[in-house]
């Protein structure tokens, strides 16, 4: 690349929008599909259903401990496909530059995809890039699409699939990801530095799918926390979900910056968690085969389901009284004393 | 385990209880007037194991809920600066609208964490004229008195601040002599406690208890509360003695006293309160908002808004006819529903119909 800045015209379709797909996109992202420079790829993706999923993507800052745009990007596509309980087959990627964002930010982030990615085994097969006047996106923003195949002879979790009885399984702490972006964000030093979770979780869904084939329900605890991820499962399956406060772990960088800042841990974003509702009689299975991982060596219990009050989430509190776990509203804003 | 741990132990938390139950079973009326206190009780779900003897109201305590709507009114009527707020002012609706709507409008509205970085990103940008929002108790007055403290000494022109602040014992007191709610002892708020302490608790004339946030703490402070309300006098006792020194933060009330001065105030839905407010000193006038306030005529509240008998504790956000179904944290009529620490959202997010 021959400028240290991106310009608008790297967006423009002409030489310089070439060169920069040339020497950063397909050298760090370049498969056999993206290769061919065709205007849509064509994949045989094999026998099963396929299941799709887009996100968009504007954190900020671009870069938090624990990761970066580029991998949180490839995660969250990879993490939808897999609470479908579909193996990730391809990501596309668009992105929207602001004009003057350094070329080698660009590039720590595009290769930081190229890992995420090859974690998994998926590739990126399409791409699009713009650029827009200095002031507008943030550095820059990203769009990911994954397709993926839901194989034969799995019946896809769904969220509103939850059966009374069932257990509820969390894939380990909650709120890194969230507080890790906040507290680098606003400059708010923790003496444990708090590290995003983000990761990508096919594997350890597969893992979880071998060992405990019945699971109904499963979903990854983004924006809004696990509140809101359990409020959607019970709302959709039209159940009661009970979980206990003392079961759901948090990490004890992340409760002293909530506690400092006035945040209910419990509605904060995570980006490498899964939360798995299946039959109880399987959850034991399930529990091993997500602790056999790096990424789900906290998993554990955390709660059931109940028939009614239907559309509901109760927590058990440490002192053994239940209130209502309810969504977030809006923003998550720290409390002023 | 953390030393944190010990106080959310719930065998000890049962056997308080159960020393509460044995001090009386005469119905005593609680009042605690501090937003974290709101939810802390709410969060732990302390209510549902103390005897039913013992009521808790919660009082004006978040200095969100209690600002009048001529108050933000005002503030967003600033033509022509930045408006810098702490975040939790962001949705509380003035007459016509919130900050947040404001801003989605083109205010523009600087979200910050304390008053200094308000005033660095006045001296950061000398072409522009920051105003701050200055709410809250004695907690974060001496934040806002060091922003204006250094203000004035490094002679910055472009900053100023909307003096809104508030003091927690005269609005106590006003209550402990309201007829239409018997308060038999105060829950008193621990942040504020640490820069005030103990002695201007001293002229409520009921009971009071400062306490910390756990419910540990509360369950204590109960306790001792309970056990004072019998003996008749109007005592003052720290229970929160690893964070409040009885007699305060000297340091921290000198910083506040020597840039605002004792006013009165309006509390929405308790009227004007004398000596209830915090105002700027004649020798920081200059950096006084409220010259550039445009006066509008008096705007009425809500008339379904039934925060000013909630506030009072006359009334629970579940009696109030709009809770829940005109009100929510979605779409707040009042601002004890628009703060996370009001009782409305507390109750809400809470406490709402669990078997």
């Amino acid at each position: 690349m021959r400028n240290s800045r991106i310009l608008m015209a790297h967006g423009s379709g002409g030489r310089k929008s070439q060169e920069l797909l040339r020497d950063i996109f397909l050298r760090h992202l370049g498969n056999e599909y993206l290769d061919v420079l065709g205007d849509s790829a064509i994949l045989d993706a094999g026998p099963g259903r396929l299941a799709f999923t887009t996100d968009a993507f504007v954190v900020k800052p671009l870069f938090f401990p624990g990761g970066d745009i580029g991998r949180l990007a490839v995660c969250g596509s990879v993490n939808d496909l897999a609470a479908a309980g579909a193996e990730p087959v391809a990501l596309s990627a668009a992105f929207i530059l602001e004009e003057g964002l350094e070329t080698e930010v660009l590039e720590r982030i595009v290769l930081s995809m190229r890992e995420a990615a090859d974690s998994v085994g998926v590739s990126v097969v399409a791409g699009d890039t713009k650029v827009v006047p200095r002031g507008a996106a943030d550095g820059m923003y990203i769009t990911t699409s994954g397709a993926g195949v839901i194989r034969e002879g799995v019946e896809p979790p769904m969220p509103s699939r939850a059966e009374k009885g069932d257990a509820v399984i969390l894939s380990g702490t909650v709120a890194d990801h969230g507080m890790a972006v906040m507290t680098r964000r606003e400059g708010i030093k923790i003496e444990s530095e708090i590290v995003s979770d983000c990761a990508p979780l096919w594997e350890m869904v597969a893992s979880v799918m071998k060992a405990a084939p019945g699971v109904h329900a499963m979903r990854d605890p983004t924006r809004g926390g696990l509140a809101a991820a359990l409020n959607e499962i019970a709302e959709s399956s039209g159940v009661c979900i009970e979980v206990d406060e003392d079961r759901i772990m948090v990490g004890e960088g992340v409760r002293t910056a909530c506690e400092l800042l006035g945040i209910d841990p419990l509605h904060v974003a995570n980006e490498g968690k899964m939360v798995v509702i299946l039959p109880e009689r399987e959850a034991d299975a399930a529990v091993a085969a997500m602790r056999g991982l790096p990424v789900g060596r906290d998993a554990s219990i955390i709660g059931t389901v109940k028939a009614e009050p239907a559309g509901r989430v109760h927590i058990k509190t440490t002192l053994g009284s239940l209130r209502i776990l309810d969504v977030p509203t809006g923003d998550i804003l720290p409390r002023i004393c | 385990m953390r030393f944190i741990d010990g106080f959310r132990d719930p065998e000890l938390a049962l056997k308080l209880v159960k020393g509460i139950e044995r001090e009386t079973d005469r119905e005593l009326c609680l009042m605690e007037v501090c937003g974290t206190h709101t939810m802390a009780i709410a969060r732990s779900g302390i209510r549902t194991i103390l005897p039913e003897n013992i009521r808790l109201l919660s009082g004006p305590g978040c200095p969100v809920c209690v600002t009048p709507q001529s108050t933000i009114d005002a503030f967003i009527g600033l033509d022509g600066f930045v408006l810098a707020t702490f975040g939790d002012m962001l949705r509380v609706p003035g007459s016509s609208h919130s900050l947040e709507e404001a801003r989605a409008r083109g205010a523009d509205v600087l979200v910050v964490y304390s008053p200094l970085d308000a005033l660095e990103y006045a001296r950061e940008n000398p072409k522009k004229r920051v105003v701050f929002f200055g709410i809250g108790f004695e907690t974060t007055a001496p934040a806002v008195a060091l922003a204006l403290l250094d203000a004035k000494k490094l002679r910055v022109e472009n900053f100023y601040v909307m003096a809104a602040h508030k003091t927690i014992p005269a609005a106590m007191v006003a209550l402990a002599s309201d007829k239409e709610v018997s308060i038999d002892g105060f829950i008193c708020p621990g942040h504020v406690s640490a820069i005030i302490g103990c002695a201007p608790y001293e002229a409520v004339g009921v009971p009071c208890v400062i306490s910390g946030f756990e419910p540990i703490d509360i369950l204590n402070s109960i306790l001792m509360l309970v056990k004072t309300c019998g003996q008749g006098a109007a005592s003052v006792v720290n229970m929160y003695p690893r964070v409040v020194h009885d007699e305060g933060n000297v340091e921290a009330m000198e910083c506040i006293y020597s840039v605002f001065e004792e006013s009165d105030s309006e509390w929405r839905g308790l009227g004007t309160i004398p000596g209830s407010g915090l105002r700027l000193r004649p020798e920081f006038a200059e950096f006084d908002a409220s010259r550039f306030v445009i006066e509008e005529p008096g705007t009425s509240e809500e008339d379904v808004c039934e925060c000013g008998s909630i506030l009072r504790g006359v009334k629970s956000p579940a009696e109030c006819g709009a809770f829940g179904n005109a009100c929510t944290p979605e779409r707040p009529l009042g601002p004890c529903m628009v703060s996370s620490e009001g009782a409305c959202a507390a109750e809400y997010r809470y406490g709402r119909g669990v078997g």
